[in-house]
């Protein structure tokens, strides 16, 4: 092998750099914690934490141990993430399509939509919406319901429970019908690859989507109540609902603020994505006797997600790392419980902001491989 | 006049419908703007949902009327084809017209009409509006932070004098053009750097107007007229050497002393804040993640795989975690790598994580910009014997970084938008400011007014940046 001092070199020396800032940093870091008695490692994870949490989707109390607050923290951020990438996407291709629309009221009021929310700072939104939008919003005695079961009130969002019986099943008979959908798809395509005939394949699954659960309602044991919520007085002036469920305002303010913010940048992704399709590629289509339908089914839409979906899936990993300005107005999502509370309580700065940093960086990857994953799956198969 | 069908208008009636729809059209829009305007009912009579949607229907109608292709009238025809090219369209295009005459009314009464902006106390808001008097009370906080009244002139005539030496490179001639980039790489950030320390902090520390400092600048301004065959050279060595001279050899004691500006007091970091802060962070942020971006994007392209997997591995963490982490770290954690005896102030920290930060953004839109060149030019930069700085300095950095301006000030958008969130380590910039002023006793409950404020001011600044990236995006295109 020939030895080269041009390439050895530099990486020496960028080795050794690496070498030294770290070896300082540690060396540092270990001097500092014995001078301040502090102890390094991970044992705190299964001590009592002692502290309460407003909103959590497990059943968490001050008795439980860190990690549990960690846990509640984490369920509680990938709760806002799912729900913010869930609208998000919808009003961002609704208001992408819209601005392509031939309607001029509605192709600008999109573009009004998307430069206004765009430009806007979303700690500045996210406060909006959470200290005085919906601080405007009347208290739980005063509030009217929406269609008898809502109410929305300063205090959060109250809508009724779901009380399942044997929910075990009705789970299984969507399973069901999601795997007989698959089976059927493939069917449909074989064929008409094969034969060149076509099956309904969408009226059938919409048909077992609805006829499999009901199935289950009537065969299977199935049923299902509802609690409403209940005004209750817990003081003089102090009222709540209890029963159903309540959706806290930190949750509404944080999923409507990341949710609009975030369409805004999707929506220009799709339509970037729309406009990329060749002109050529319609015409054809309009051509070959593919109604409208058909053309953005078959030839638009594909070729056009090719090119919406790598940016889109920065937009979800940007919308996910965003989340975590949760803690700018208290909802407990893993930087308000696990870097604030509990690194309060503890003073293991470097274990937790370590484990929070590798919390973040492992559901960005996860969501970078499931997203590269599916453009994979619909990039141009050259054979 | 016979056979007239309804359902389908067509041109041989074209009077009866043109007058028939624009007469519905305008009656549900008059409904409507009464309602919202004079809060008249005209349909009350009816039942509440039926009143409630009849402007919607009647409009309907009459733009079904109206929908005659090829009518002959110019006008009628881009109406046709611009808000009412079908059903659907006309329903929303009425929906949207209704929606923006509805709101009018509210928003004006908000703003404008039930409004104050006199006096001086909470007491003057009487109106139901918007109490832009608790702004106007506020704004030198919102604008200057906890920074001491008496003092703010120094932190305008910094801004001033810096945005004057920015500027500059718009009146430059043709001679020094080729200079600019030194000047906006090198020179303008140091001027940047000692104005804000100097001015904005007060700081005497290290604050040396001594004559040595005034000749090496003369030295630097000599520099750009000698050949160019020294000047690499000179620009190395004279001006550090005459400093050095002129203060440790020549120059007496008492004459270094004479440049101190005394009169300034020291502000210290955590009293600055609103606006100014948000300038001044995403000013150094600015300044120092694009080298180390560039440094980065070239170590992830090298060939060298020490060196590319490091910057990988750099790049991705800091792409990975959100900023709110970054900056708890540099609150928190980062105190803990130093040693004990040295102190980074805050500020420092926060600029230095932030910059961190972005430049792992910024080297991933300059890798775009390396990707997107032809291998032609590499080939044909080493077929003239080009080493790799070489290379990289003359041929390849000048293209690629052409091709990337609108993704570089994309991400600077984004640097300036995530500036408030330094709120979270305790510096208040105009989030920050606005929290506190939300809480203070003698102005409760006007934060609405505050959000709107703060709002108003961070989108005409984005809006401005972005639309000068996009004509700089337009500029380049052309060009290529």
């Amino acid at each position: 092998m020939k030895f080269n001092i041009k390439k050895i070199a530099p990486q020496l020396l960028t080795l050794l750099f690496v070498i030294l800032v770290f070896g300082f940093f540690s060396y540092n870091a270990q001097l500092n914690m014995e001078n301040r008695g502090i102890d390094f490692g991970y044992g705190f994870l299964s001590q009592e934490s002692s502290f309460d949490v407003q909103f959590s989707l497990i059943e968490y109390d001050g008795s439980h141990s860190y990690f549990r607050a960690y846990l509640v923290g984490l369920l509680n951020t990938i709760l806002v993430s799912v729900i913010g990438i869930i609208l998000a996407t919808i009003i961002g291709v609704i208001v992408g399509i819209a601005r392509l629309s031939s309607n001029y009221l509605i192709k600008n009021t999109a573009a009004f939509y998307v430069e206004f929310f765009r430009n806007i700072p979303l700690l500045l939104q996210i406060f909006f919406w959470y200290f005085a939008a919906l601080r405007a919003l009347p208290l739980p005695q005063d509030t009217e319901s929406i269609m008898g079961v809502f109410y929305l009130t300063i205090k959060g969002l109250f809508i009724p429970a779901f009380i399942w019986e044997n929910f075990n099943i009705f789970l299984y008979s969507i399973i069901a019908a999601v795997v007989s959908i698959v089976v059927i798809k493939n069917y449909a395509k074989r064929k008409q690859e094969n034969e060149g005939k076509q099956i309904p394949v969408f009226l059938i699954s919409i048909g077992l989507l609805l006829i499999l659960p009901l199935l289950s309602f009537l065969i299977g044991g199935v049923s299902l109540s509802f609690e409403i919520p209940v005004l209750k007085k817990l003081a003089k002036t102090s009222y709540i609902y209890e029963g159903g469920v309540g959706i806290p305002p930190e949750l509404i303010a944080l999923t409507l603020a990341l949710s609009l913010y975030t369409a805004t940048f999707i929506a220009e992704c799709v339509r970037a994505g729309i406009q990329g399709v060749g002109k050529g590629q319609k015409e054809a289509a309009a051509s070959i006797g593919l109604n409208p339908n058909q053309i953005l089914k078959l030839v638009v839409m594909p070729q056009a997600l090719r090119i919406i979906i790598p940016p889109t899936t920065n937009q979800y990993l940007n919308l996910t790392k965003n989340s975590s300005l949760a803690a700018a107005i208290a909802y407990p999502d893993l930087v308000l419980v696990f870097a604030g509370t509990a690194l309060m309580q503890t003073g293991k700065a470097i274990e937790i902001v370590s484990i929070t940093m590798l919390t973040y960086l492992s559901l960005s990857l996860s969501i970078s491989v499931l997203m590269n994953w599916y453009n994979k799956k619909i990039a141009i198969k050259e054979k | 006049m016979n056979n007239i069908n309804f359902l389908k208008p067509d041109k041989s009636n074209l009077n009866l419908f043109l007058i028939l729809g624009l007469s519905l059209v305008f009656i549900s829009i008059f409904d409507v703007f009464l309602s919202s305007f004079f809060k008249i009912n005209a349909t009350g009579f009816l039942p509440t949902s039926i009143s409630f949607l009849l402007p919607l229907i009647i409009g309907f109608i009459g733009l079904h009327f109206i929908r005659i292709e090829y009518s002959g009238i110019r006008r009628l025809d881009e109406i046709n084809k611009n808000f009412n090219n079908n059903n659907f369209n006309a329903v929303l295009s009425l929906l949207i017209i209704f929606i923006i005459i509805k709101s009018i009314p509210p928003v004006l009464s908000w703003t404008v009409i039930d409004a104050n902006i006199s006096g001086h106390s909470k007491e003057a808001c009487t109106g139901d509006g918007a109490c832009w008097t608790y702004i106007k009370v506020w704004l030198r906080r919102f604008i200057y932070g906890l920074y001491p009244n008496e003092e703010q002139w120094r932190i305008n005539l910094s801004f001033i004098s810096l945005l004057a030496l920015g500027s500059v490179g718009y009146f430059a001639t043709e001679k020094f053009k080729k200079y600019l980039t030194l000047y906006y790489v090198v020179i303008y950030p140091i001027i940047a750097f000692l104005f804000i320390f100097f001015f904005i902090s007060g700081g005497p520390v290290f604050f040396d107007f001594s004559y040595g400092i005034i000749a090496s600048v003369v030295a630097i301004i000599i520099g750009f007229f000698v050949p160019n065959k020294f000047k690499l050279y000179y620009f190395c060595f004279v001006p550090l050497a005459v400093y050095l001279s002129l203060n440790l050899f020549i120059l007496p004691e008492e004459y270094v002393e004479l440049g101190k500006l005394e009169g300034l007091n020291w502000v210290e970091t955590g009293a600055w804040g609103g606006l100014a802060l948000t300038f001044i962070v995403s000013f150094f942020c600015l300044i120092f993640c694009f080298p180390v971006g560039m440094a980065l994007a070239l170590g992830r392209r090298s060939e060298l795989p020490f060196i590319k997997y490091t910057s990988v591995v750099f790049i991705e963490f800091w792409r990975g975690v959100p900023l709110i982490t970054v900056l708890f770290m540099s609150s928190v954690m980062f105190p803990m790598f130093l040693p004990e005896d040295f102190f980074l102030d805050k500020l420092v920290r926060v600029i230095i994580a932030i910059s961190l930060f972005e430049a792992a953004y910024v080297a991933e839109v300059i890798r775009g910009g390396l990707q997107a060149l032809p291998r032609g030019q590499y080939d044909a930069a080493k077929s003239l014997g080009m080493g790799y700085w070489k290379m990289h300095i003359f041929v390849i950095l000048p293209q690629a970084l052409k091709l990337v301006i609108p993704g570089i000030a994309n991400t600077f958008l984004a640097l300036v938008k995530d500036t408030p969130l330094i709120l979270v380590v305790g510096l208040l910039e105009i989030a920050g400011m606005l929290q506190m002023a939300k809480t203070n006793p003698k102005w409760l409950g006007y934060s609405m007014e505050g959000y709107v404020f703060a709002a108003v001011v961070f989108w005409i600044i984005c809006y401005a940046m972005s639309k000068y990236s996009y004509n700089l995006e337009e500029k380049y295109k052309t060009e290529r």
